[in-house]
């Protein structure tokens, strides 16, 4: 295939900082598809901008379509779709408008506007929300309307800028496939991510890590290098996380994971890879191998995973009543939980009990009423029915006493960014009323277990994304909450940030903490006790991973992924809808 | 997707014009949708219009002040009768100063007027007195005043000494009638029955302007920075000239369309009177708009925030305009440095505009100038706004 | 106990996320000064440095000392002779003066004769105040040739009637130095012009941030978040009006004949009447352009109707019924009494009893959309 971007030494810096690009060379190919894979401040962003020719390099040389770059950005706009972070959507125009403006903007000929639209809107699915605002639609949405318009005439190089944060599975694919498409027909397509499950489906991929380019080439390449290194480990007795701490502790194992009720765990070249599974999983627990992972060979290029010692989890004390026990009253309980908007049911009768000690995933598609039951049940949303409890209080009735046994860390950085990392910390250890002695030793230990103090002046919003998401835990778990509420806690974090912060979450569910998490990514599911999936504002399903995994295995996929199960049961209760 | 093909290319130089409408289109939508932009376009203009077309002015007609007349001579009665006639106080009689001064202080009254006891007799005896010459002792009367406020004390002497040159005018003309010595003859151009009103509303439609041009652009071209949008923008083909100018077309044109309404509203609902051509208002006022937008797009493109951008906006587009623009305060009295100041604060070249082109009639020579003045200074702010926004980011 | 840690936390909150980024802390210190000392300098509805034009037509004494006169007038900074009614009627058209004498042709001979003279006085009623401020000075300065010339014309006549002095008074300000008003104002003025935005922002920002999720998820109550979104601007407004006092006090000499207790005490009230308005505006508003805006259409009226340059009592009776909202309005009164006057405490508990009464009605107001918001 020809190649249509040509880097060779790309260098940018920004200030006197460390390199945001570090001599970075490498190559795009039309009709393919190219990952640009790194975690957050990697230089993703900016080697697309530099792409765009919205910004100049500093040193080495950039071709794009055969043109330089620094001097013929005007040249290389015209023939480019580009799609920021921020969709760079215009929130008070609709669907329809929006697409005006930028087949206004690319040039699109007037004859060929209602095709092109109708197929965009058929193809994006967006055909019934032509009218409405592009602010009120959903995040997945808002992505595909974003990619529409990059679209709108075929370029010959599509960048795109993250498209895959904060959008859920089924529209995942459905971009998957869009692009896929035009892959075909010979768009070149960059595709930017910190999500290794869509870097293993591009064609190519460059991986990025804090500006140096670490690896190019086809993702099989790299997974190949811990073929036969992986295994799963299913069956064990018993509870399941303490076995995963355990096993990422043994120096023969670089990484681990749960999935479902089985551990996945990666081995580290040049020890026995029969042996090292065996040492950790007694039986009754078996071991198998798996298939390789991009994700796998990642975190072991990167010379493995954290521990498997939470210093959080040590530091906070054992809830008594650990355990499913009968009798235990259930810490996070939802009864019959409806909101209406209008004549509009955003959550309708929504009802689940989380006993003390579980992970419990909401999930479900953009818009179908995960996040609004979320808000319901940590006191953001008032119910128009039902009730919300935590740790028994009802959150209408005695709505601070139950907030102050919630920690809550949500999907976009909520802290305050104009302050400080220690005065962050201050402010949320005053806020759950932490004074004196006590918040001197909360924030102490909060530093010291989450490593801030070397951060401790810095303004919050100029921390790389794996430091914020890190003081944001740290600001939700400083009043030790029964009930952690985490709102897609991980979004665009690299793999061994988000590897720390599940090691966390598994050690504090332990020692008793209840943990409620909204997830887009599969992986995070996987890691939940139990799961409830929410379409259209109802409870669609409500079971264990692996349960709900079993219910759509058929012959065609008799090991369905997560996000198979997800898919499917979507679809299925659509269809039944619609029945 | 291959209906698209490349067979489509049409040559892009004819496209120009249909990307500018589109970014017009485009603000021109955000304009309707944003209810606060209306407001400010619209509302506040209204507001603004209805205040100093009915209530508001500068000028102190109705002052309340406390009369003290020592003296029960019908003389002295006579005086103080004269001021109750006065158009210009509302008289609260009494018969010692002290009564007063307590209101003085808690500013009820605006000042004091003590006709002294011995006023009849001193009046009496003045014009033989005078004869010794012009050393000798008259009869006299004292007028304490609010200094809390000087402008209003200012007015409240004025008036004062007014009152009492009529009546001793008249007296003596009902003794001796005798022609006054020089009889002033005053004119008052353009505005004879001296409203305020008449100046204060061609006034406050330049500080609209200002709001429309500057606040209102500075703030949208901020938010767009803010959120990302501005960005998506800059990756089409879509050059920085057309960008910035399809920001300016919408606002242009409503600034110009709060400024027809104001203008409207002021001759038909506020009889103030238009003597002037619509062409030299639209001259003048076009002119204007051009430093005004200028100064909008510098401050965005410089801050990139919605905040700092309203506050800059505020800082150096609102308050000269109100302060330094010889809207409510005369240019020429104020310190030289201040002065200078002003030479680059566009509002106080448009501001006497059009007060001539409402109340005098078309000055081109000074609508000419004026407009020279204003296009030079929104030409340097539109050269310093476009570098800060080259197709650039980093 | 509890709560005050939650507030505390709260406040300290709230004035980092402002004074921390470098470019807010100048937005909010940097433009108050200039504001003080260029506005305060010019601001000032006295007359100087005009311009005057001359059509003397009289070839006599008379017409040439009037001409003399008036050029030693520091009033005046130029007098242009023309030499014709058009040449003056181009000069006031365009603004090149403000006032134009004409003096006719007999004016020195019925001068001499004792008979009346006729002098015409040409203003231009486009800039009517300033006018009619010109006015009055070339009416005294007229007046005294006259009385001249009628010594001359005939020394022992005598006037024709006692010309009754009127001998004023300049009380509290004894030569009307018009900073001594300027800056009592904007001492008020600037804490409603900051006071107004900061904390119509404050919720607005916070809600964009998506930090507001956060505070409301934690055990602070409504009222505790409230209070702990009234504080912060209030301290700011303080400290603007400290710098202000301090500027009035030594930099312009403005005497303090009250008690400074009195108008914190004062202060108080008002910032909290401004925050209560400021926070209605941020419930009220989505984004944060809504919010500047509103505080915007807010403040422009309120300056107009405040009595800070266009006297109270000379507005329409509706409209004065209006100004009975307008918190600066109580203000105003407070501080320049309490700089020039000696303000008794009486008037201003009479004056900062409606402060009270709007900040509960739109703190109320406040807390009500807020959590209506919530739904």
């Amino acid at each position: 295939m020809a190649e249509i971007v040509r880097m060779s030494g790309l260098t940018k810096r920004f200030g006197g900082a460390a390199p945001a690009l570090d001599a970075v060379s490498g190559s795009v190919a039309a009709g393919e598809i190219t990952g640009l894979v790194g975690p957050d401040g990697a230089g993703k962003t900016t080697l697309i901008r530099l792409m765009t020719g919205l910004m100049a390099p500093e040193g080495g040389e950039l071709e794009v379509f055969g043109l330089d770059a620094r001097r013929a950005a005007a040249a290389i706009q015209a023939d480019i779709g580009y799609m920021p972070q921020r969709f760079g959507l215009y929130e008070d125009l609709t669907v329809r408008e929006n697409l005006d403006l930028y087949a206004d903007l690319r040039g699109l000929p007037r004859a060929e506007r209602p095709e092109a639209f109708g197929r965009l809107l058929a193809f994006t699915g967006l055909e019934p929300f032509a009218a409405r605002l592009a602010g009120k639609l959903s995040g997945g949405m808002k992505q595909k309307l974003g990619l529409a318009c990059a679209l709108l005439r075929k370029p010959r190089l599509l960048l795109l800028d993250e498209p895959g944060v904060g959008v859920d599975p089924i529209s995942r694919r459905d971009l998957w496939s869009m692009v896929r498409g035009l892959a075909g027909e010979g768009v070149g397509v960059v595709w930017s991510t910190a999500y290794l499950d869509e870097a293993e489906a591009c064609d190519r991929v460059l991986l990025l890590d804090r500006g140096r380019l670490l690896f190019t080439g086809r993702p099989s390449e790299l997974t190949g290098r811990v073929a036969g290194r992986v295994f799963k480990v299913s069956g064990v007795e018993g509870r399941r996380r303490p076995v995963l701490a355990r096993a990422l502790d043994e120096p023969g194992i670089v990484d681990g994971v749960i999935q479902g009720e089985a551990i996945r765990l990666v081995v580290a070249s040049g020890r026995d890879a029969g042996a090292v599974p065996a040492a950790v999983a007694a039986p009754p627990a078996r071991v198998q191998p798996a298939p390789p992972r991009f994700e796998d060979a990642y975190v072991d290029l990167l010379g493995g995973g954290p521990g498997g010692r939470s210093r959080l989890a040590e530091a906070t004390a054992a809830r008594p009543g650990s355990g499913d026990g009968p009798g235990d009253r259930p810490v996070i309980e939802a009864r019959g939980l409806t909101k209406r908007f209008g004549d509009f049911t955003a959550a309708r009768d929504i009802t689940f009990a989380i006993p003390r000690g579980q992970i419990f995933g909401l999930l479900g598609p953009n818009g179908a009423g995960k996040s609004t039951t979320f808000k319901m049940l940590c006191g953001l949303l008032r119910p128009t029915g039902g009730e919300g409890r935590i740790a028994g209080f009802d959150l209408r009735r005695d709505g601070a006493a139950a907030r102050n046994r919630l920690g809550y860390m949500a999907q976009k950085f909520s802290l305050y960014g104009d302050l400080s990392v220690a005065q962050n910390l201050a402010f949320f250890a005053g806020a759950y009323g932490l004074g004196g002695r006590l918040r001197r030793e909360r924030t102490a230990l909060m530093t010291e277990i989450f490593d801030l103090a070397p951060h401790a002046g810095m303004s919050a919003k100029l921390l790389p994304l794996g430091l914020k998401q890190r003081l944001a835990l740290a600001c939700a778990v400083m009043h030790e909450p029964e009930a952690l509420f985490l709102d897609e806690p991980t979004s665009g974090v690299d793999p061994i940030t988000r590897r720390e912060f599940w090691t966390h979450i598994n050690g504090l569910v332990e020692k008793g903490v209840t943990v409620l998490v909204t997830t887009h990514f599969m992986d995070e599911a996987e890691y939940c006790d139990r799961i409830a999936l929410i379409d259209r504002g109802r409870a669609i399903a409500l079971g264990s991973p692996d349960e709900l995994k079993a219910r759509v295995a058929d012959a065609a996929n008799p090991d369905p992924s997560m996000e198979d199960a997800f898919v499917a049961l979507v679809r299925d209760a659509g269809r039944e809808g619609a029945a | 997707m291959s209906a698209q093909g490349a067979g489509s290319r049409a040559p892009r130089r004819a496209r120009g014009p249909r990307r500018f409408a589109a970014l017009v289109r485009k603000e021109v939508r955000q304009i309707l949708r944003d209810p606060s932009s209306l407001l400010i376009a619209f509302a506040l203009p209204l507001v603004l219009l209805f205040l100093f077309g009915y209530g508001v002015s500068l000028d102190a007609t109705r002052n309340r002040v406390g009369l003290v007349v020592e003296s029960s001579t019908p003389v002295a009665q006579d005086l103080a009768a004269a001021f109750r006639a006065s158009r210009y106080f509302e008289v609260m009689s009494g018969r010692d100063r002290r009564a007063f001064e307590e209101d003085l202080v808690r500013g009820r009254i605006r000042g004091i007027l003590v006709i002294p006891a011995d006023f009849a007799a001193d009046m009496a005896s003045g014009a033989a007195a005078s004869v010794q010459g012009p050393s000798a002792r008259g009869p006299s009367m004292q007028v304490i005043v609010d200094g809390s406020d000087p402008n209003t004390a200012g007015f409240v002497q004025n008036y004062a000494r007014g009152v009492v040159e009529t009546w001793a005018r008249q007296r003596a003309a009902e003794a001796a009638p005798r022609a006054p010595a020089i009889t002033v003859e005053r004119r008052f151009w353009f505005n004879p029955e001296l409203a305020s009103r008449n100046f204060l509303v061609p006034g406050s439609i330049a500080i609209v302007m200002t709001l429309v041009g500057t606040l209102l652009t500075s703030l949208v071209v901020a938010r767009e920075w803010e959120r990302g949008t501005m960005e998506a923008m800059m990756a089409t083909p879509v050059s920085a000239a057309e960008l910035l100018a399809g920001k300016i077309l919408p606002y242009f044109v409503l600034g110009l369309a709060s400024m027809t309404l104001c203008v409207l509203l002021a001759v038909l609902v506020f009889d103030v009177p238009f003597r002037g051509s619509a062409a030299a208002l639209y001259a003048v006022s076009a002119s204007f708009l051009m430093p005004a937008l200028g100064q909008g797009l510098l401050i965005s493109a410089a801050t990139k925030n919605q905040f700092l951008a309203s506050q800059l906006a505020l800082l150096s587009g609102f308050l000269p305009a109100f302060l330094l623009s010889g809207f409510l305060f005369e240019i020429d009295s104020m310190p030289r440095p201040i002065q200078w100041i002003t030479a680059i604060v566009p509002a106080r070249y448009l501001i006497p505009c059009l007060q001539t082109v409402f109340l005098a009639g078309d000055v081109w020579p000074m609508f000419l100038r004026a407009m020279a003045t204003m296009l030079l200074i929104g030409a340097v702010l539109f050269l310093l706004a476009a570098r800060s926004t080259r197709k650039r980011i980093g | 106990m509890m709560a005050w840690i939650r507030l505390r936390a709260l406040i300290l909150k709230e004035l980092l996320a402002i004074l921390r980024d470098p470019r807010s802390r100048v937005i909010l210190i940097g433009p108050p000064i200039v504001q003080l000392m260029v506005f305060s300098f010019a601001a000032t509805l006295e007359v100087r440095n005009a311009d005057l034009l001359i059509l003397n037509r009289d070839a006599g004494y008379w017409g040439q000392e009037l001409v003399h006169r008036l050029d030693g007038a520091p009033t005046f900074r130029s007098i242009r002779p023309v030499d014709g009614p058009a040449a003056l009627r181009a000069g006031i058209d365009r603004q090149e003066a403000i006032a134009a004498i004409q003096i006719g042709s007999g004016f020195s001979r019925d001068l001499a004769a004792g008979n009346a003279a006729d002098l015409q006085i040409i203003l231009d009623g486009r800039r009517s105040n300033a006018a009619q401020i010109v006015a009055g000075y070339l009416d005294g300065i007229v007046e005294g040739l006259a009385a001249d010339a009628a010594q001359v014309a005939a020394p022992h006549a005598g006037p024709a009637s006692a010309a009754v002095r009127v001998v004023p008074r300049n009380w509290f300000n004894p030569n009307l130095t018009f900073q001594w008003f300027m800056v009592p104002n904007l001492v008020a003025a600037i804490a409603m012009l900051i006071g107004l935005v900061v904390t119509a922002l404050s919720i607005a920002r916070e809600r964009e941030l998506g930090t507001f999720d956060q505070l409301m998820v934690s055990p602070l109550r409504t009222h505790e978040i409230l209070i702990g979104k009234v504080i912060p601007p209030m301290l700011i407004g303080s400290f603007h009006i400290t710098v202000y006092v301090l500027a009035a006090l030594f930099v312009f000499g403005v005497p303090l004949r009250g008690s400074l207790l009195l108008l914190y005490g004062s202060a108080v009230f008002y910032l909290l009447a401004v925050v209560g308005l400021g926070l209605f505006i941020s419930a009220l508003a989505a984004t944060q352009q809504q919010a500047i805006l509103g505080a915007f259409l807010f403040m422009v009226p309120g300056m107009l109707l405040s009595g800070f340059a266009t006297p109270i009592e000379n507005m329409p009776g509706w409209l004065q019924a209006v100004t009975l909202v307008n918190p600066l309005r109580y203000f105003l009164v407070v501080v320049r009494g309490v700089f020039l006057k000696d303000l008794p405490v009486g008037e201003a508990v009479a004056n900062t009893a409606p402060l009270l009464l709007i900040a509960c009605v739109t703190l109320g107001a406040a807390a009500w959309l807020f959590r209506r918001r919530l739904e």
